[in-house]
């Protein structure tokens, strides 16, 4: 709990730490409702609540209970998502969103990998810059946001440089912890064995720390999305946050809500991306339990 | 090493100190004709005024106002749900998914749309504050709910404590750490939403306005004095935060909540 509050010090949701818990005690020993509706399947349950949503939300449009302006109706969001992704202009903004995402958060991983091994590693090091990079890190993305505006203007350095500083903060910051986190015994091994500095990093720091130092790549990308997002709607002429205000303005609602979908779906495909990729990376782990 | 002349404890100094000489003599020397290249005693000069005149008081506490109405809000919003979804599994699969989907929009997303239906004013801020705070908090109790120990709660039934009990004597204290964990990040989540509301609906008084007129009055000495705010408040809440998780937690006989 301690690193999972240092990590979002930045301030973005984390990603789904949720749902994996299913034999849980609590709900079980409250005998809850669950055991009178035996026969239905649990993905059957999860419908109910949206179709109502959606159910209102159609009438709500049909009988204009509130302006089109306001609320258009799902069948015109459906159209106008269609549309977008048939002429091309969702594709467009999206490309340019990743790309911008993608850009920034290499930026930020190289950093925030460097700096966090460098702390990790160096004592002397971490303590010339550790007090310096925790107070960089306090001022939130949007904190820094107007500064950097004026230093560089709005151009594509200003999103770059804002997505990765929301990469490079929990990047660092995880690397940094989890290779202080390598447990001392397994130092002890290491040296007993007389592993060379080199075999001691590749064959004991690094993959005892890799855990850790994942978590935070996964925590880096979410942040970055959520600094792309940002970005784009305040100053930005191209890209999903851009449909976003641009829809706002025009007050083409459809156009918004779309584009939100669309956030949101990417925003979770990345992370389970980066969760598959952990399957592969950290596989090795499940075997020793 | 040459770096062994720094003694330990004033190791941290040296980047600042050489920051803040190098942008010194920036200035002194002429290394660059920028009008945004202003001195650092004319930030000082600037962060003495805006506490002279009361500037950076009122825009603060209008911020801060607002930072606290919604995360209050987020936040009783987030602990019922929250528990609501650990404690019933009924409720988690009617509810989990939707709530699951809807997270995973990227919270300034929701800010256009909530402009539309709430107005520019405070009212669309103070929703999107609770937003923020809404998530992390339903998370983690969530998290805290469902991992009670089990066998806490067979001694709850050995004792025959009903449900008032088992909840206040059992399933919160036991799930409190991971409880205070999710307030604690409401909180940061909130202050940060409270600048993104700030600038994307701009309208009303609030230190994210006062760093936007700087930004676009080419003040850079009031762009830096917001900036130097921002991190100091959020410092401060994160502090305060820690302070009242230790305290509450202290009972549990080992600080959880220090770090």
């Amino acid at each position: 709990m301690k690193r999972d509050l240092l990590i979002t010090a930045d301030g973005i949701a984390p990603p789904s730490l949720a749902p994996q818990l299913h034999a849980s005690p609590v709900g079980a020993a409250l005998k809850t409702q669950a055991t009178r509706w035996p026969r239905l399947p649990d993905w059957l349950l999860a419908w109910p609540l949206p179709l109502a949503v959606l159910a209102v939300w159609t009438l709500a449009a049909h009988f204009e209970w509130v302006a089109p302006q306001v609320l258009p109706a799902p069948e015109a969001v459906a159209l106008t998502f269609k549309e977008s992704l048939l002429s091309g202009e969702l594709w467009a903004n999206l490309q340019i969103s990743l790309l911008r995402v993608l850009a920034g958060f290499s930026v930020g991983l190289v950093g925030g990998l460097a700096l966090g091994v460098a702390m990790g590693l160096s004592p002397t090091f971490k303590d010339y810059v550790y007090p310096t990079f925790k107070a960089f890190a306090q001022v939130p993305v949007l904190g820094w946001l107007p500064l950097l505006m004026l230093l560089v203007g709005i151009d594509e350095a200003l999103k770059i440089i804002l997505i990765s500083k929301a990469a490079l903060v929990p990047i660092t910051l995880n690397t940094y912890k989890g290779i202080q986190g390598v447990p001392t015994r397994y130092i002890e091994v290491a040296r007993v064995l007389e592993f060379t500095r080199w075999q001691m990093l590749s064959k004991v720091v690094f993959p005892a720390a890799l855990a850790p130092i994942w978590n935070g790549v996964r925590y880096g990308l979410t942040h970055a999305w959520l600094a792309l997002v940002v970005v784009e709607l305040l100053a930005s002429s191209e890209g999903l946050g851009y449909m976003i205000v641009y829809g706002r303005q025009l007050f083409q609602l459809d156009v918004v809500l779309a584009a939100v979908v669309v956030v949101g779906a990417v925003g979770y495909a990345l992370d389970k991306l980066l969760a598959l990729a952990e399957r592969r990376l950290l596989g090795w782990r499940k075997e020793a339990f | 090493m040459a770096t062994t002349f720094v003694p330990k404890p004033l190791r941290g100094f040296v980047i600042p100190v050489l920051i803040v000489v190098t942008w010194w003599a920036a200035v002194r020397f002429g290394w660059s004709t920028s009008p945004l290249l202003i001195a650092p005693g004319k930030v000082w000069q600037t962060a003495v005024e805006q506490v002279a005149s009361g500037h950076v008081f009122s825009a603060l506490a209008a911020s801060l106002r607002r930072d606290l109405i919604g995360f209050a809000i987020g936040a009783f919003g987030g602990l019922v749900f929250g528990a609501a979804l650990g404690a019933s599994r009924l409720f988690e699969k009617l509810a989990g998914p939707s709530f699951h989907t809807l997270k995973q929009i990227s919270l300034f997303a929701w800010i256009p749309l909530l402009s539309v239906w709430f107005g520019l004013g405070d009212a669309a801020k103070v929703a999107f504050l609770s937003l923020a705070a809404f998530f992390p908090v339903v998370l983690n109790t969530f998290e805290g709910i469902r991992s009670v120990p089990a066998d806490l709660l067979e001694v709850a039934r050995v004792l025959k404590f009903n449900r008032v009990q088992t909840w206040a004597k059992v399933i919160l204290p036991a799930a409190s750490p991971s409880i205070f964990a999710g307030i604690h990040l409401g909180l940061i989540y909130a202050w940060l939403a409270t600048l993104g509301a700030e600038y994307l609906l701009v309208s009303g008084e609030g230190i994210g306005n006062t760093m936007i007129d700087g930004r676009e009055h080419f003040l850079m000495d009031l762009v830096l004095f917001g900036v130097i705010v921002v991190g100091l408040v959020g410092f401060s809440l994160n502090w305060i935060a820690s302070r009242i998780e230790a305290r509450a937690l202290a009972w549990r006989g080992r600080s959880v909540a220090q770090f």
